[in-house]
């Protein structure tokens, strides 16, 4: 399968089962529309009809042409054939049973009440409540116990609002940090936070031990305060923008991310973005929010043709910068064409339910974060480990080959099927496809390869 | 006169004979726990 599009002035094809990707000129373009088709004599003549006027399009071109797309054919670089469904289920196989990756949710509470939260303001809906670090003790042993042969493990202080049980993130990270070198383990820890109650022991404990902040922000004042407020009803955007230019300022090379949602109130995003990077933010990643259809927050139609507008001239912007030396990441079109992930890890997804789980301040087992609270989801817990076998052979069985939809897209080795939660929240199986979701994250994919493309091309001219 | 230039990729159909060490760091723990695309990713044993 093959995938063609124009972006950035570029004619760009994919080849989906080897990867491959080229830049063609307006013959070849259309020469590999029609391969698979029309005889060479037919493409020929079609070449021959539409680019007559053309002194650089001869017959002898057309067949020099036509021999370069035999070759790369040859070669195994365009119209490979999809031979990778026996191996769908060969990387969960291999390793059954291994967990190398956990959501820790040390607190169930927020001091934040933002509206459009998918964890009911960090209740999940239930109770309020903070992870002891007796529990979060014993998923670590869990994680440790379970993690097999791998070497690193991932662990994510999440909530609700993580920095709320601030002295049991640090009681955990140091009880993991004494466990590394007996147990021939790597922990890269994560912290997602609202920045509410950061201060300069945050900052430092963050900057020491952290392989990654995510911080929430929303972009522009107006937006950000528009959900994100206290229980007061106060924004949190002039609290919080210091502190977070601060933490960033403080963290030099490491990893951060400032990550926002964008929703009805502002399909039009790339504002945001300009926002961050005038408070000198340069790691973003602004997503769309998932909530059910109806919620006010809602992506509509209309918006997302803004959205599909904004994700191009995001690219643009993003390529206008880099040429004049002020280049920032964009989390979704960072993709790595020379050292992306195997064909294992793209046909067999994101881990959730499998080698990646969330735990909650009980001590509950959950295939990921956005499963939990919904009960019939609950794998078992850190004590026992997982015990709803059924469920977890679900999420096994859960690649890319699962979902019928796929199977004729040219982006699912770039999604893997795509995020089981929002399959599920969408159409109510964790092998459904989320339509609307599809769509921006194939503009995405589009957009973040031609910025590489022209990456290459700038670095050979 | 070349009419296609072919980027330097990493080929799926190789990886399948000496990938999934499953080293790769846990996508949706990376930025944004909603929208995870697993293309963003990289091999950590390249």
């Amino acid at each position: 399968m093959i995938h063609r599009y124009k972006l950035g002035g570029m004619n760009i094809v994919l080849d989906i089962c080897s990867g491959s990707v080229h830049l063609v000129d307006e013959v070849a373009y259309d020469m590999i529309g029609l391969f698979e088709a029309e005889s060479r004599e037919a493409i020929t003549a079609a070449m021959l009809e539409k680019y007559g006027d053309r002194e650089d399009v001869t017959e002898a071109d057309v067949n020099e042409c036509y021999e370069q797309i035999e070759e790369l054919r040859d070669a195994g670089k365009l119209f490979t054939p999809d031979t990778f469904e026996p191996m769908a289920g060969a990387l969960k196989a291999k390793s059954a049973n291994v967990v190398k990756a956990l959501c820790l949710h040390v607190a169930h509470t927020c001091n934040l009440n933002c509206s459009y939260c998918f964890a009911s303001q960090g209740k999940y809906h239930g109770d309020r409540a903070l992870m002891s670090f007796e529990v979060g003790k014993q998923a670590l042993d869990f994680l440790l116990e379970h993690s097999g042969t791998r070497h690193n493990l991932e662990v994510d202080f999440f909530g609700g609002e993580p920095l709320m049980n601030f002295d049991v993130v640090k009681q955990l990270v140091a009880y993991a940090r004494s466990r590394e070198k007996e147990c021939g383990k790597h922990f890269r820890f994560t912290l997602t936070t609202n920045g509410v109650l950061i201060d300069d022991d945050v900052i430092d404990f963050a900057n020491r031990e952290m392989s990654n902040v995510v911080l929430s922000l929303d972009g522009r004042k107006e937006v950000h305060d528009r959900y994100r407020v206290d229980y007061a009803g106060n924004g949190s955007w002039d609290r919080i923008v210091p502190k977070f230019q601060k933490l960033v300022k403080a963290r030099g090379n490491k990893a951060y991310y400032m990550r926002g949602t964008f929703t009805h109130a502002n399909p039009d995003f790339l504002k945001d973005i300009q926002q961050m990077l005038d408070l000198g933010f340069t790691e973003l990643s602004m997503e769309p929010v998932v909530c059910a259809p109806g919620d006010p927050s809602a992506l509509t139609d209309e918006d997302r043709v803004i959205v599909m507008e904004q994700y191009e001239k995001l690219a643009e912007l993003m390529l206008e910068r880099r040429r004049a030396g002020k280049p920032f990441t964009f989390y979704h079109y960072m993709i790595d064409l020379t050292g992306g992930p195997c064909i294992y890890k793209r046909i067999s997804g994101c881990g959730s339910g499998t080698e990646y789980m969330a735990v909650t301040p009980w001590g509950d087992l959950y295939p990921c974060h956005q499963f939990v609270g919904d009960e019939k989801f609950r794998l078992g817990d850190v004590w026992t480990g997982v015990t709803n076998t059924e469920i977890q052979a679900d999420f096994a069985s859960c690649n890319v080959y699962a979902h019928p939809e796929c199977r004729d897209c040219w982006a699912r080795l770039y999604c893997s099927g795509g995020c089981a939660a929002n399959a599920y929240h969408a159409t109510g199986s964790v092998r459904g496809v989320y339509k609307e979701g599809c769509e921006l994250f194939k503009k995405r994919m589009e957009c973040a390869i031609m910025l590489e493309a022209s990456k290459a091309l700038d670095n050979n001219a | 006169m070349k009419h296609i230039q072919t980027l330097e990729t990493r080929n799926l159909c190789e990886s399948a004979k000496n990938g999934g060490c499953g080293e790769c760091q846990t996508s949706c723990q990376s930025a944004c726990k909603t929208s995870c695309g697993i293309a963003n990713q990289q091999c950590e044993n390249t």
